[in-house]
Formats: C-alpha cells, structure tokens, sequence
C-alpha cells in the first residue's frame, strides 16, 4: 500500500530531471515521420488513416478562414491521446493529471479563439453574450451570467481533462489494492474486485481516448462562434 | 575491415575493449551514435513493409522499464516491499 494515494500524481524526477519531459516528448517517437520512403508501412498508414479521420470530422463545421487551425488542433488531439492512453501503462507518469499543463493548453488556446472573434467580428462576438429572444427585464441578468460561462470556458477545459484522467487513475489504484488486500482472506470477493477493475481499465481507455476529442472539440466549437 | 569502421554487431567480444576506445565521445559523436542506433531500429522493427506488433510494443515496454527505474527512489518505500 502507498502512504498516500494521491502519491502517484506528484511529478517524479531523477537526478534533477523531471520524468514530465521524458512523458511529454516520448509520444513523438511513436510517431514516424515518412521522410525519404516510398513504400511506406503499416504503422504509417494506420496512423495517417487515424489523422485523416480526425482532421475531417473537426474541420467539417468550420470555413475556410477556420482550416488555418487544423494544424494545431489535429496535432493537439494526437498528443493528448497519445499521453492519456500511455499514462495507463504501468509505472507510467500522465502529465495530464496535472493541473498546470491542461490550464496551459487550455488557456491561451481559448483566448487565441476569443481575440479572433473580437477582432475580426467584434459586434457579432460580444452578440454571443445574449441569447436570441429573452425577455427584456431578463437581459442585465442574462449579460452577466453569459460573461461568467464565457470566462470560465478555460478553467473548464483544463479541470475537465485533469479532473477525469485524475479520477480514473485513483479509482485503478483503489480498485487493485482492494484486490491484493482481499485476496488472501476471501478469494471470491477478490475475484469479483477482479473483474470490476477489469471493465473499469476498458472505462478509462475510453475516457483517455474521450477526453482527448472532447478537449479538441470544445476548441473548435468556440472557434466557430468566433471565426 | 578496420576495428573503428565495423558497426557494433560486428565486432567480437575480445574486441569489444579496442572498439569502445576507437569510439568518439564528443557530443557530437554521441548525437551520431543516437542517431544511427534509432535509424536501425526504425529501418529493422517499423519500416518495413508488413510490420507486426512488436516494433512499438518493444518500445512501450522500454518506456515502462524507464518510468519504473525513474520512480525507483519513491516506491522502494511502500508497505508491501518485505525488506525496506
């Protein structure tokens, strides 16, 4: 048993090197970049089928102005991914349990989508903030609480990924103690424990995988209200 | 042909010592050997044709191997190790 369990969340390092920067930067070696080749191979190809896939679904809402950040959200959509899902690994370290790097993706991104709506459609971007048809006496109101969700857009984003990667991860380590723990005293029940964390490991590669798109998605919705 | 030329898996075991000191230790020389070592790798496990499962599955569980040697320090402590 850990002394704590929230200890597997505290950013390990080495000899004064962060294993952060081995996690973040590991997921662009699974990456191979076709450089010189003209057969190209299985990894390849699945990969480019995967962003194509994804580049389409997120780009289709969006004009043309909007496909100036296909590159960027693809990108961020791969990396995400690639970092939930290796952070399921054992003795692995997810930097996306950590709340300072999702407020940091998600808060310059969204305010990069802010700034181009004020500045290219300003009446139209500040519009947003009052929904069609609401009774007149309800407009201060309404003004007030549309700039609160506005302004809690990224927080949202960031707490949002941190919060589900952090809780899936402690429910794992919870579940398997439990099971250790039990498994000399009553072999069925640890059994049972056995297969909840079994479906619960199928639950987390979805969420890892969920929360990814998710985070990307919400990206391109306020980047359609503003492009 | 000569020690300094021949690639790693060439060289034999009572040669290893002569080779290892013909090698360049700069940076530059490591950046190189990195280099040449991934290039292999790739060339050997992904680029090629009708890869299977085993070029990335070796490097995830080089990963694991790192990530277990890296959090060595903190674990060696938990309740369960029988000899602390």
């Amino acid at each position: 048993m850990n002394l704590s369990f929230f200890d597997q969340f505290s950013s390990p390092s080495l000899l004064g090197i962060p294993l952060i920067l081995i996690s973040m930067t590991f997921p662009a070696l699974l990456l191979p970049s076709l450089d010189n080749r003209w057969i190209t191979n299985r990894l390849s190809t699945l990969q480019l089928w995967f962003i194509n896939l994804v580049t389409k679904q997120l780009m289709m809402p969006l004009d043309k102005k909007g496909h100036k950040w296909a590159l960027i959200l693809t990108s961020l959509m791969i990396f995400l991914l690639l970092i939930n899902l290796l952070g399921l690994l054992p003795y692995t370290f997810t930097p996306t349990t950590q709340l300072s790097m999702n407020l940091a993706l998600a808060f310059p991104l969204w305010l990069a989508t802010l700034l181009t709506g004020l500045r290219n459609q300003p009446s139209a971007s500040l519009g947003h903030l009052l929904p069609e048809g609401t009774p007149t006496p309800l407009i201060p109101a309404l003004i007030l609480i549309e700039t609160t969700s506005l302004l809690i857009r990224p927080l949202a984003l960031g707490v949002r990924l941190t919060a589900n990667l952090t809780a899936g991860h402690l429910l794992i380590q919870l579940i398997s103690t439990a099971t250790t723990a039990l498994f000399s005293t009553m072999p069925m029940v640890s059994l049972l424990t056995l297969l909840v964390l079994f479906l619960l490991t199928i639950l987390e590669v979805a969420v890892a995988m969920i929360q990814a798109y998710v985070f990307v998605l919400l990206l391109s919705l306020y980047l359609q209200e503003n492009i | 042909g000569p020690l300094s030329e021949r690639p790693l898996m060439e060289v034999r075991l009572g040669e290893l010592h002569a080779w290892v000191s013909t090698c360049s230790f700069s940076p530059q020389g490591l950046l190189g050997a990195v280099q040449r070592a991934w290039g292999s790798y790739c060339a050997k496990y992904i680029h090629v044709k009708q890869g299977g499962p085993a070029g990335i599955s070796m490097l995830l569980a080089g990963y694991c191997l790192l990530s277990y040697g890296w959090n060595y320090q903190h674990f060696k402590r938990h309740r369960w190790r029988k000899y602390h």
